[in-house]
């Protein structure tokens, strides 16, 4: 049963400048099996940095995390292999500029996975289909727009067939136009069973998608419940404050 | 930040991106630009001229120019072989030590830093003659491979601190898709940081190879055939001294201001790709 438990967690930054900055603090989240978790909140609230601290793109300071029954702050831990299982989506796309998007999505299956390079295409090309760009597989990032980009990064995770997708805030660098066509992919994505969890400020998304959402302030979980709950009760003040300033 | 500067923000980064990919020239003549009139003039004027008058003396003053030019002429392909063997060790030496200079490994990052530093402390022709006797002392080398040996230990340092300037300006999110991909930070490297960093640093590359091709006539003082050591030997017949000079460097200026020209192309060629 895929899910992630977040107990404690604690992140603190020594910055360039010697302060110590304290990202996350003391949060608890819980994301089951097939669940569509949405973190909210305003910026530098600490949302990517918990994010991070899921598949170890930044080391814990505190607390513990335990993905799909893996205790991965502990020192035995094969990070390498629950990163296999967690697949991440960045808000830049970080697609890597000097290989097509066939090529992006069959690299880490080929290097990582070692199956062959034929099976990898065959995968490949499936999942541009499933994306909607069949016809880009030969073409270079600098070649695609932003919307497509992030479609070949989605599609690139998906390659290592995780059990987990995380989604750090996946649209905002995206132009109004270019939004839809990636929601869509996550939504399927979503109905098919993935369990997701992700930043965004696309709150359409969050009631559509969401199994729970949790508002993030100040390093710490403030509050959590169902989309309707959260965006139309909100119990907690800052809640409803950052709501207000949203909308 | 609002979604909309967020995006903005996001816009501005991609600028940033954009503009990594030009990587400062360290040394070497002029290297003429298509957008950049003056500079064009310049290289032409300078190309011209040394064309010209080595035309002209070799071509009218057969005595004693044409004779120098064609026994200089013979230590070319000694330069180039030198100087092509020097580059590609070079490379390999700067690559590593361009990784150990961004390694996690304490140690692998002094050692790096160690090497560059007492390579750019001590002179280029002090570091040969050194490197040279050294290498004669244990081992019985012949001229041109320890003139290759010596060269790409000199020139590797600074290919080093080129080649980890070039890793850095690879944006952190490559790395952080790799690793997050499952990949090791070894993979990471070989697939996606170093071909990428192979790209920006070439025409930086071509201009260490030019300096180098310079560079290498002070080899000539202890142990080969190239282009100044011929020079030097048709002295010592014939004492023509000024006139054997003005031939030598008017060869090494043409070589010179025809691969920066190239180097030139290769750079606008790459801009175009970016
Ligand atoms: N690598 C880092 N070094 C120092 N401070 C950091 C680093 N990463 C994030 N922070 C700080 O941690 C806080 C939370 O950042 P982040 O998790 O990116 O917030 P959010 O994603 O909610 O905008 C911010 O104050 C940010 O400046
Ligand atoms: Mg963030």
């Amino acid at each position: 049963m895929p899910n992630i438990e977040i107990k404690n967690l604690d992140k603190t930054f020594l910055a360039k400048d010697g302060t110590l900055v304290e990202a996350v603090k003391n949060a608890n989240l819980e994301v089951k099996s097939k669940e569509v978790v949405v973190i909210i909140g305003p910026s530098g609230s600490g949302k990517s940095t918990l994010l991070r601290c899921v598949n170890k793109l930044e080391i814990p300071t505190g607390g513990s995390i335990v993905v799909d029954g893996i205790n991965i702050t502990s020192k035995q831990t094969d990070i390498r292999k629950v990163r296999e299982e967690v697949g991440m989506v960045f808000q830049a796309f970080n697609l890597f500029p000097h290989l097509t998007a066939l090529e992006n999505i069959t690299l880490a299956p080929i290097k990582v996975k070692k199956i062959s390079k034929l099976e990898a295409n065959k995968q490949g090309l499936a999942l541009l289909e499933r994306v909607g760009l069949s016809e880009k597989a030969q073409s270079y990032p600098a070649q695609l727009s932003g919307g497509q980009q992030q479609r070949v990064a989605i599609a690139r995770s998906l390659a290592m067939e995780p059990q987990i997708m995380l989604f750090d805030e996946p649209t905002s660098a995206l132009d109004p136009e270019m939004i839809k066509e990636v929601l869509d992919v996550m939504t399927d994505l979503a109905k098919s069973g993935m369990t997701m969890l992700l930043v965004t400020h696309e709150m359409g998304f969050a009631r559509a998608a969401a199994t729970k959402v949790i508002f993030m302030d100040e390093g710490t979980v403030i509050e959590e419940g169902t989309p309707d709950q959260l965006f139309d009760h909100p119990k907690n003040k800052r809640t409803k404050d950052f709501l207000d300033s949203i909308l | 930040m609002s979604p909309i500067e967020n995006r903005k923000a996001n816009k501005i980064k991609h600028e940033e991106i954009r503009r990594y990919k030009i990587i400062q020239m360290t040394d070497g003549v002029l290297i003429p630009k298509k957008n950049d009139g003056s500079v064009l003039n310049s290289w032409r004027v300078t190309f011209i001229f040394s064309i010209a008058l080595l035309f002209t003396l070799v071509v009218f003053f057969p005595d004693p120019y044409r004779k120098i030019f064609l026994f200089v002429i013979t230590g070319i392909p000694v330069t180039f072989q030198a100087t092509i063997c020097a580059i590609i060790g070079a490379v390999l030496i700067g690559t590593l030590t361009g990784l150990g200079a961004v390694s996690k490994h304490k140690i692998i990052n002094i050692i790096s830093g160690v090497y560059v530093e007492l390579i750019r402390g001590i002179p280029l022709l002090v570091q040969l003659i050194f490197i040279y006797y050294a290498l004669g002392r244990f081992f019985s080398l012949d001229g041109m491979l320890s003139a290759i040996i010596a060269l790409s230990i000199c020139f590797g340092a600074y290919m080093g601190e080129i080649v980890r300037a070039g890793i850095q300006a690879i944006p952190k999110g490559q790395m952080e898709a790799a690793i997050a991909l499952g990949m090791s930070r070894a993979q990471a490297f070989r697939f996606v940081i170093l071909p990428q960093t192979l790209k920006i640093v070439l025409p930086a590359i071509g201009n260490e190879f030019i300096s180098m091709l310079k560079d290498s006539s002070l080899v000539s003082a202890i142990a080969l055939s190239d282009i100044l050591k011929r020079g030097r030997e048709y002295i010592s017949r014939t004492f023509l001294s000024l006139e054997t000079m003005l031939i030598v460097a008017l060869v090494y200026l043409t070589i010179t201001l025809l691969l920066s020209w190239l180097v030139g192309k290769l750079e606008e060629r790459m801009n175009e790709n970016a």
